[in-house]
């Protein structure tokens, strides 16, 4: 099927797509477009308004500051995948998001888009959760920032209001922790059935953070025992804790494969 | 609500030929290859950017063309599969493909070709493995991939001896 009709903007500055978003608040944000337009394909979306920000190459950046990384929301997620400065800072932020979709999706796909959509099975809102991220936000009122972990709300919700949008992410890099990434998928490219960040604080504290298994990004602080019955046994405790919108059994039974795959690649890291 | 909507112009350069369009906000750039400059070649299978079809090269890089309005695509440089033989004939890697029968219904090998091209660019020396990575957004139902990985394996060959001519002119 095709897209039904919809008045188009395509502002070539930050300043004027706020001011549209200002104007017209209902209006869609069309960043890589890679889950929205087979929306609009299928006609389950049908945005009156669009506002295509691919013009706003201000977005498309990977910088250090004195915090961390400072990462712009037009950063297409195989260009992330590839950046150099996010593998030496954050080598699970690159593997995460060589995982995303397949290479042609990887490349319009932007961590903007993937953040604003909120898809549950999505790496990168986990990411952020997980590494700490603040969430960078623009509007006609100004800038505001949002920690990750308070920004993503449940299931494709987010705490963006309609006159908003998203414009970056900061992530803190940090000396004490070390961190891990797995996800399983039935094919490469298909969307994760579940997956799981691991942060470990010396070598037996830290947090696990999971997609894919419920509405939106689990973070979870815990403990990691060394021996492997018993972190089996806190990851299935700490599985209880949140609802999985299909086959709960199964997704738990994941949950608690991945993350102890998650926690090897971290503890790997470690020496 | 109307169904024909104001036209934007917008300049594309398509198989490094600077073509100018009019289109509708809403026109597909898979549909604006296809039905409005005639480029037939590319594809349109899903249109939800499943099956990778209707792949193109944007800016030298594959993407879905059913899942990019034409409009964005404003000043971008597109190569479809019309570009990839050379005057003197077959591509290395067209000819890979039907030396090793790469292809059944055909349906797929346009994206398949193109997909390889960019991926050979990029990397020149592939593994299976990351031949099949590459290729693994693109569905083909007829071949069982394996004859596609064996000709874009050997078109390497003649890609690794381009770039080592290419870098031995540059010293």
């Amino acid at each position: 099927m095709k897209p039904v009709a919809f008045d188009y903007y395509r502002p070539e500055n930050l300043a004027d797509a706020v001011q549209v978003l200002q104007s017209s608040p209902q209006a869609k944000i069309l960043a890589g477009g890679q889950s929205l337009i087979p929306m609009m394909n299928f006609r389950l979306m049908r945005p009156e308004t669009l506002l295509d920000i691919t013009g706003l190459t201000e977005l498309d950046y990977v910088e250090r500051t004195d915090r961390g990384l400072r990462i712009g929301a037009l950063t297409r997620h195989q260009n992330l995948h590839m950046s150099k400065l996010v593998h030496e800072h954050f080598p699970v932020l690159a593997e995460a998001a060589g995982e995303i979709g397949h290479w042609a999706i990887r490349n319009r796909g932007t961590l903007g888009g993937s953040l604003t959509h909120a898809d549950p099975a999505s790496e990168l809102p986990a990411a952020m959760v997980a590494l700490h991220a603040d969430i960078e936000i623009a509007s006609s009122d100004g800038t505001r920032t949002v920690p990750a972990e308070e920004f993503f709300l449940g299931f494709l919700t987010t705490d963006l209001g309609p006159n908003e949008l998203v414009t970056g992410i900061e992530v803190p890099v940090s000396d004490t922790s070390q961190f891990g990434f797995s996800e399983f998928a039935r094919r490469p490219g298909d969307f994760a059935l579940a997956g799981a960040f691991v942060e470990l604080h010396g070598t037996d504290r830290g947090a696990v953070t999971w997609f894919g298994v419920s509405g939106g990004p689990e973070r979870r602080e815990t403990r990691f025992p060394q021996n492997r019955q018993e972190r089996e046994a806190v990851f299935i405790d700490l599985t209880q804790t949140f609802d999985p919108l299909d086959e709960p059994e199964y997704k738990r039974r994941l949950a608690v494969t991945v993350a102890e795959d998650a926690y090897q690649n971290a503890a790997g890291r470690l020496d | 609500m109307t169904t024909q909507q104001n036209l934007t112009r917008i300049q594309l350069s398509i198989n490094d030929e600077q073509r100018t369009v009019d289109v509708e906000p809403r026109w597909l750039l898979s549909d604006v290859l296809r039905h409005e400059l005639g480029l037939t070649g590319t594809h349109v299978g899903c249109e939800q950017g499943v099956c990778g079809a209707c792949t193109v090269l944007v800016n030298g890089q594959p993407q879905r063309s059913c899942l990019m309005f034409a409009v964005s695509a404003q000043g971008s440089e597109i190569r479809t599969i019309e570009a990839a033989t050379p005057v003197e004939g077959l591509s290395p890697l067209q000819a890979a493909f039907e030396k090793h029968h790469a292809l059944q219904c055909g349906f797929c090998t346009p994206a398949m070709v193109l997909t390889a091209e960019a991926l050979l660019k990029m990397n020149p020396n592939p593994t299976e493995q990351e031949v099949r990575v590459a290729l693994s957004g693109n569905i083909c139902r007829c071949t069982g991939y394996q004859f596609i990985v064996d000709a874009v394996l050997e078109a390497a060959e003649a890609y690794r001896r381009v770039s080592s001519t290419t870098q031995r002119e540059g010293q």
